[in-house]
């Protein structure tokens, strides 16, 4: 007799996510993770005795509002350091852009009136195209397949959606849907801090580079995400990420998932070809009727379930979903506050000077070099709070793109090379920046690999691309959160809609298994 | 040795045997098989196929595909690549198999020998290394294509113990079949196994390269008494179609192969449900070949027709009540072993079912330049068309 109605494994934000639906469907739910905390990816750590930062996602950019309401995380601790965070596109010499607001509501800083006139219609354009593809983010995605069992009533709400375009913008939108970001921004703008800008936001977190191909609509998707109740929004949890996780943790503790940190699964059980429930690393056997694994989708599949049970097309699809992390995390523990030139310590701020300066800094990826220019994004959370750092001190965390999961040389030998291209880029915007060091770390994408799980050091579980999404995400197969396995799920961010701060993929898995109940 | 840069100057090779066939091969009549040239006809595909019947016949095995799966988990892996259970093929034995895709669909069939306990030979007409090796995944096995590295002949006939016999392996009678052996032919050693395509009394004989001729040779010295004769593929056809054996992309088409998606078959559309073992453990399509049990939605089936008069139906439409398409002859022949005009055919369910009606096969027989259409009533008819007790009898008669 199975203890559990569903076992999730990963506490990370889908595993967190997934576990509270399925608990407030009236499912008796048990939660494992490997790690001591749970929250996965959503940390706030000590890298230094006495400063503190989110360790790896450090801005909140896609928190599902089904989730954030579903799971009440306002009431269970959840504040907001910032929201509706300002961007700023750092210049060379202090002629720093200022985006305001949600993607850029209003621009501060000089720039022509061409450009600010033309920013301000495509960033209109760019969100109504968002606006469209929202909806898929909240579903799960649609199969080719006749009587395949899709949302039909969803599909033609967006079908009206789309039509509603009307014929010029159905154009527009079919013209940018598959478009790289490069041209994109090439074909609207003269100024370089701009279009340097949208074109690493659009590749942030992405092998690719901006003239990649099928770029713009990474970008599109971030859009179409809201942080903090705003559409396109940029928020910083109180506390740092760790926060959010501590937030859901009470959240689906309240709602009564049985949460087991330290419980790494060794296996998924599998009887009479049904997932029947996970064995512990420590021997304990723990039988549920459902198994949702929020774990990466290699792991789950090739490791966990095992190569027996399924099918060679399957493995051969599964073994080829690419999980190549570009992004390497940077932090710094300082005795005063940098000063980049003037620009706004509490705003995200960029450097990612033109379109080329991102393309250069990808191109190292492809032959498995880090970028001697790299481009990132900074945050300076003690700017916004007290208690991450001394009294008078401060931390830096930076995503610095690109850094590739296995380096010429080997990390354990490059680390320190690459460090000190970021510093030497920072230091170029924050003079005097390198004096005030106390202490650094750098995250490789093989050490994201390994202290958080996520193989490539791709955060997305498999990076988000054209040809890795919706139905052909993770793998065709398991794109419906289903798996070829009876009773065993798919809930993370491998899944779609992708990953992030975000619990979108969890809470979607989680809706199709309560339904798959409901048909029995 | 040979650039490898050079190889389309010899678009097909030959086999060890191949200095032997080429003399004999009166006719000069040649075809491809898997990338060798092979003997179609040596002089008279007639007298070719009374040996296997009659006398003995040898056949040139060679370019048929052949795996070597070896390591500790060589028969798990291949329990998980096959529908048939592997467990329960013994050390020295051989059997019959097939393997499918996700889907459920043939990828091929052929014969898997149990050399050792972890050490495997399967057999096919396809080439399948990519597929071996990505289910091969996870599995501590080896696989090797060695079909370059084993010549192999047919012996077949009611004559064939005999010929064995007089070549000094009085041993053999022992060999029950589907059941294989280690053994000399003065000096040569060689593996035989009981096994053939043919649905009579034969052998399969196992050497490498180097012994092929003198394996050859050896054979002809002890057959010629009882009328051995060497035969090529069209004689090995006839009697193939008698036993009713199929053979992929002849009688099926292969789902890797296949461009048209409806063209795959499943285990069940071609006859070969029957070595399923849904109790094994998972092996690769089990949940779709379950599914497609349990819901019976199987769409074709593989028959075996006898046909009114005596024109061969090759590739005929096969009709029910004479205007209803539902189906295709694969393989025809008028039989010379039972005298009856034989066909194996692809029929739409449920038309396969015996006395589902009246079918129909519409033979176009071209007559000195014109057609004669002849529709031709049909029975489905159990298969093999031709057996005899001498295949099975252990020890074998000395005819």
């Amino acid at each position: 007799m199975p203890s559990f109605d569903a076992v999730v494994i990963g506490a990370g934000v889908n595993g967190l996510a997934c576990a509270g639906r399925l608990s407030k469907a009236g499912l008796k739910v048990q939660l494992v993770d490997q790690a001591a905390q749970v929250g996965g990816a959503m940390a706030t750590r000590e890298f230094a005795p006495g400063y503190r930062v989110s360790a790896v996602a450090h801005l909140v950019n896609a928190l599902d509002a089904r989730v954030e309401s579903g799971l009440d995380l306002a009431r269970h601790g959840l504040k907001w350091s910032a929201r509706d965070l300002a961007t700023t596109a750092l210049g060379e010499n202090g002629d720093h852009l200022v985006l305001c607001g949600a993607f850029g509501e209003r621009l501060d800083g000089s720039i022509s009136a061409a450009d600010r006139a033309a920013w301000t219609e495509l960033r209109v354009r760019l969100l109504r195209f968002a606006a469209v593809l929202a909806p898929f983010k909240a579903m799960s995605p649609p199969r080719l397949a006749a009587n395949a069992g899709n949302d039909l009533i969803a599909l033609a709400k967006i079908a009206l959606k789309l039509r509603l375009l009307g014929r010029d913008d159905m154009r527009e939108f079919l013209r940018l849907l598959l478009i790289n970001v490069a041209d994109v921004v090439e074909d609207e703008f003269a100024d370089d801090r701009l279009k340097g800008l949208i074109a690493f936001d659009a590749t942030l977190g992405a092998h690719l580079g901006p003239r990649s191909p099928n770029t713009l609509i990474l970008l599109l998707n971030r859009l179409a995400s809201q942080a903090a109740g705003t559409v396109a929004g940029l928020a910083l949890p109180k506390g740092g990420m760790g926060a959010v996780a501590a937030a859901m943790a009470n959240a689906v503790a309240e709602l009564g998932v049985d949460v087991r940190a330290n419980a790494p699964v060794r296996r998924v059980l599998v009887e009479g070809d049904r997932a029947v429930g996970v064995e512990l690393q420590c021997g304990e056997i723990i039988r549920a009727r459902h198994v949702v694994s929020a774990a990466n989708p290699k792991t789950t599949f090739l490791d966990l379930v095992g190569r027996p049970q399924l099918d060679t097309g399957f493995v051969r699809r599964t073994r080829s979903i690419r999980m190549r992390g570009g992004a390497a995390k940077f932090h710094l523990a300082l005795s005063g506050a940098p000063d980049f030139r003037g620009a706004d310590l509490t705003s995200r701020l960029v450097i990612a000077p033109s379109v080329n300066a991102v393309e250069n800094a990808f191109n190292a990826v492809k032959y498995n070099r880090f970028s001697e220019k790299p481009v990132m994004e900074i945050i300076v959370p003690s700017a916004f709070e007290d208690g991450l750092a001394p009294a008078g001190h401060h931390v830096l965390s930076a995503i610095v793109q690109f850094a590739p999961r296995e380096v010429e040389g080997g990390w354990n030998d490059r680390r320190g090379a690459f460090g000190e291209r970021i510093m030497a880029t920072l230091e170029a915007h924050a003079p005097g920046i390198s004096g005030l060091i106390v202490a650094a770390q750098m995250l490789s994408p093989e050490d994201i690999e390994r202290d958080y799980s996520m193989i490539g050091g791709d955060w997305h579980h498999g990076e988000l691309a054209v040809e890795q999404m919706l139905f052909l995400r993770p793998a065709v197969g398991a794109a419906g959160y289903a798996t070829p396995v009876p009773g065993l799920w798919l809930a993370g961010a491998g899944s779609h809609p992708g990953g992030g701060v975000s619990g979108a993929a969890g809470w979607n898995a989680a809706e199709r298994l309560i339904g798959s109940e409901g048909a029995q | 040795m040979n650039d490898p840069r050079l190889h389309f100057n010899t678009p097909l090779k030959t086999t060890p045997f191949h200095p032997r066939i080429a003399a004999a091969n009166r006719l000069n009549a040649w075809g491809p098989w898997g990338g060798y040239s092979t003997a179609l006809v040596f002089d008279d595909e007639a007298m070719e196929h009374t040996a296997i019947r009659n006398q003995a016949s040898l056949y040139d095995l060679s370019p048929m595909t052949k795996y070597r799966v070896a390591g500790p988990d060589a028969a798990a892996f291949l329990d998980r690549l096959t529908i048939r259970n592997v467990a329960k093929l013994a050390v020295g034995a051989v059997h019959y198999t097939a393997w499918c895709d996700d889907e459920g669909k043939v990828l091929d069939d052929g014969t898997l020998f149990r050399l050792a306990e972890n050490d495997f030979r399967l057999c096919c007409q396809e080439r399948h290394l990519p597929w071996l090796l990505d289910s091969a995944f996870g599995y501590d096995v080896t696989i090797d294509d060695e079909t370059e590295s084993v010549a192999a002949l047919s012996l077949q006939g009611p004559c064939s113990f005999a010929v064995l016999k007089r070549a000094g392996l009085d041993a053999v009678a022992a060999l029950k079949p589907f059941r294989m052996a280690e053994f000399a032919i003065g000096g040569i050693p060689v593996m035989i196994s009981r096994t053939g395509f043919t649905g009579d009394l034969g052998y399969e004989l196992w050497t490498a390269p180097d012994y092929a001729l003198a394996l050859w040779d050896r054979l002809f010295d002890a057959g010629s008494l009882h009328g051995l004769r060497p035969i090529g593929t069209n004689a090995l056809n006839l009697a193939r179609i008698e036993a009713g054996f199929i053979i992929a992309n002849m009688d099926f088409v292969p789902a890797d192969i296949a461009v048209r998606a409806d063209r795959a078959r499943s285990p069940f559309e071609i006859g070969l449900d029957w070595m399923i073992d849904f109790d094994k453990g998972h092996f690769n399509g089990r949940r779709a070949l379950l599914a497609e049990k349990q819901a019976g939605s199987s769409r074709w089936a593989l028959v075996g027709l006898d046909i009114d008069g005596n024109v061969a139906a090759d590739h005929a439409i096969v009709y029910a009540g004479r205007t209803r398409e539902v189906g295709v002859v694969t393989a025809a022949a008028w039989s010379p072993s039972v005298k009856r005009n034989i066909a194996l055919a692809m029929i739409e369910r449920p038309f396969h079912a015996e006395h589902s009606g009246d079918l129909w096969v519409e033979i176009y027989a071209l007559r000195e330049l014109q057609y004669q259409k002849l529709m031709m009533r049909a029975r489905i008819v159990d298969r093999p068309f031709f057996s005899h007790s001498r295949r099975r009898a252990t020890p074998p008669a000395e005819f």
